[in-house]
């Protein structure tokens, strides 16, 4: 069974965070990846950085300017994670954008991905339709889920279609914003959560963009089966280090 | 036709709408209404109307004769420099403002490099009474501070963008991350034939009134209707995909597109797409873009600003994968030089990107008796202070 799918086993609220590969340092990314499996969180998605991250706030645009700064490639990042299931039985996700996967080369991409024991990818920028009239039949093959977004403006009928078709988890973006942290949702927020929540979707879903600290995290998991972290994680990395993950994951357990 | 957009919104293998979800709603209504609303008669009617009251439109097809005579051929220009706000760039803004009116916008975002879009599109909105908020990049507005005080004047909000490189494939992030974070109110007006479909194809039928005119004008002055030759500069390529338009599909006319070389082809400062560029998605849509082997998009360098972008509009590079269209590169130095030959040869100071496309002259050959139609896209009035410092006219 794909580790994604595991991990929506039991009843608790999943905690998945994000953070991009090669930020703070170049090197950072095996060693934040087992700080976060310590610090008990769920999954992760580990951020391939690119030039122009335009569903990107200011946070992860920088950590993303700052890794490619540092060195970080695709062919880099693969390297770090070769031996990475010697140590990490957490889900891992790759979320990035399309062109370095489309210059990389799509299959030797997906081929790298399941040798290294990656689950799914999260792929912005590749539309759902898109995805099934070319890629979808190559990522089954190397057993990759690939997992969509859905936000406030997805009318029901397309959320219809993308559960049907999706694998994993749908990843329900919180509000009509790029990625960066807010201090709390308001009452549109929580309509939304509700009224997906009541749409018994197939799906298991995972709410993020803007999601900051145990209030944000409770509103957003009330009706969900958890949610994902980026900008405050970054924010928190560059602050505090990788010797202080566990410090913040507590805040959200 | 063969070179226009399919229903996928495909040039070829180029094209799409490589966007993330968050967009979806609003690319997807513009997907979905803009053929039907541009095609009414109550917008063809108002476009038409402004195109010749407010742009000054038709534009004059103008026979360079001294110009012709010096290279022994027949040399039309076709005088886009004489629109209103000095360029081509209007045609398009004035109907994609009657687009997002009907589409019950009431917010305009646009982005800009040297300010001319970022001008028309404050124009325009000036003219509907239109919030206006443009993007440009940092090292953009101190370079072009003329046309960001007539942005100003005309009542825009310029926002600077920070991002990677300050320039105009940052300030469109920038645009891009405004409409996500406003999904309902807000209209984004696009300047080129870039972008997710349904824009590549929108922009240039609000561009073709130039082809379509150069129909009707070289029928009255040479008893044809098509030239042998159409030439255009391209930076993401509106000016050219205007001109190409009604010509795409008639095999009697040759494509040729001048791209900027910068300080030459091989010096890592370039804007030659098609010979520098390789396939991927730029800003939505898959095309020809500059990148590293990484897929990291790369910094472009022209001397022209509205040259300065990394890619080109999806329909070019269908027409220079299929070799439809001939496509020359221009370093910095004989643009400039054209720049200065078109001022005191026919008395038109041209903008250093319409500069480029005249100096297919000195690359090519054309025989006396064919007929060339140059684009005359922009006049140079923004760029004074360029050329005063490069001839040291001062």
């Amino acid at each position: 069974m794909n580790r994604i799918d595991q991990s929506f086993q039991g009843d608790q609220k999943l905690l998945s965070i994000y953070f991009s590969a090669g930020h703070p340092e170049l090197e950072d990314t095996v060693p934040i990846l087992q700080a976060l499996q310590d610090s008990g969180v769920d999954m992760v998605e580990i951020g391939l950085p690119f030039s122009d991250p335009l569903a990107d706030g200011p946070t992860i645009q920088e950590s993303s300017t700052q890794a490619l700064r540092n060195g970080m490639s695709t062919e880099k990042l693969f390297d770090q994670l070769q031996n990475i299931r010697e140590s990490i039985h957490l889900p891992l996700v790759l979320m990035g954008y399309f062109n370095p996967m489309l210059q990389f080369g799509i299959e030797r991409f997906c081929q790298k991905c399941q040798a290294i024991g990656i689950d799914g990818l999260i792929i912005p920028d590749l539309p759902v339709e898109l995805y099934h009239q070319q890629y979808k039949s190559l990522f089954d093959q190397y057993n990759l889920y690939n997992m969509f977004l859905i936000t406030p403006q997805t009318s029901e009928e397309r959320i219809r279609y993308i559960d049907k078709v999706s694998s994993g988890f749908i990843y329900m973006v919180s509000s009509a914003s790029v990625t960066g942290a807010k201090n709390t949702f308001g009452k549109a927020q929580e309509n939304y959560f509700k009224r997906i929540g009541k749409m018994q979707l197939k799906t298991p879903q995972l709410v993020g963009f803007g999601i900051s600290n145990s209030e944000t995290f409770q509103a957003a998991t009330r009706y969900s089966r958890g949610a994902i972290i980026g900008s405050a994680f970054i924010k928190f990395l560059e602050q505090k280090g990788v010797n202080s993950i566990s410090d913040f994951v507590k805040n959200f357990r | 036709m063969k070179y226009q957009v399919d229903e996928n919104g495909f040039y070829g293998d180029f094209g799409g709408a490589y966007i993330p979800e968050m967009l979806y709603p609003n690319v997807e209504e513009l997907r979905q209404n803009y053929i039907e609303i541009s095609g009414s008669e109550s917008f063809q009617k108002e476009f038409k109307s402004l195109l010749k009251d407010y742009v000054g439109r038709p534009t004059p097809l103008y026979f360079a004769e001294r110009l012709s005579k010096k290279y022994n051929t027949k040399i039309y220009l076709k005088r886009e420099d004489l629109c209103h706000t000095g360029a081509h760039k209007i045609n398009n803004t004035i109907g994609q403002i009657l687009m997002a009116q009907r589409l019950g916008k009431s917010r305009i975002i646009a982005e800009t490099g040297a300010g001319q879009h970022g001008v028309a599109t404050a124009t325009v909105c000036a003219l509907m009474g239109i919030e206006c908020v443009v993007y440009m990049g940092a090292l953009d507005i101190k370079r072009q501070a003329p046309n960001v005080a007539r942005m100003k004047m005309l009542g825009a909000e310029v926002r600077s963008a920070q991002s990677g490189s300050k320039t105009l494939k940052d300030a469109t992030n920038e645009a891009i991350r405004d409409w996500i974070n406003n999904p309902v109110d807000t209209h984004y007006i696009i300047g080129s034939v870039v972008g997710p479909h349904p824009y590549p194809d929108m922009v240039a039928r609000f561009q073709s009134v130039i082809s379509s005119e150069t129909q009707a004008q070289l029928l009255e002055k040479e008893g044809r209707d098509y030239p042998d030759h159409v030439i255009a500069c391209v930076g993401g390529g509106s000016n050219a995909a205007g001109l190409y338009y009604h010509f795409l599909d008639d095999p009697r006319v040759n494509i040729i597109a001048v791209e900027a070389a910068g300080k030459g082809i091989d010096t890592g400062e370039s804007a030659a797409t098609s010979a520098l560029g390789k396939e991927g998605i730029i800003h939505g849509s898959k095309t020809l873009l500059m990148q590293t082997p990484d897929g990291q998009i790369t910094e472009p360098y022209s001397i022209s600003a509205g040259l300065d972008y990394p890619g080109v509009g999806p329909m070019h590079a269908h027409l220079f994968r299929t070799k439809r269209a001939e496509f020359i590169s221009i370093p910095d130095q004989e643009a400039m030089d054209w720049g200065l030959t078109l001022s005191q040869m026919e008395g038109i100071i041209p903008a250093i990107e319409t500069a480029h496309a005249f100096a297919a002259l000195d690359v090519r050959k054309f025989s006396p008796e064919e007929i060339i139609v140059f684009n005359c896209s922009g006049r140079g009035d923004k760029d004074l202070e360029t050329y005063i410092d490069y001839f040291k006219l001062k």
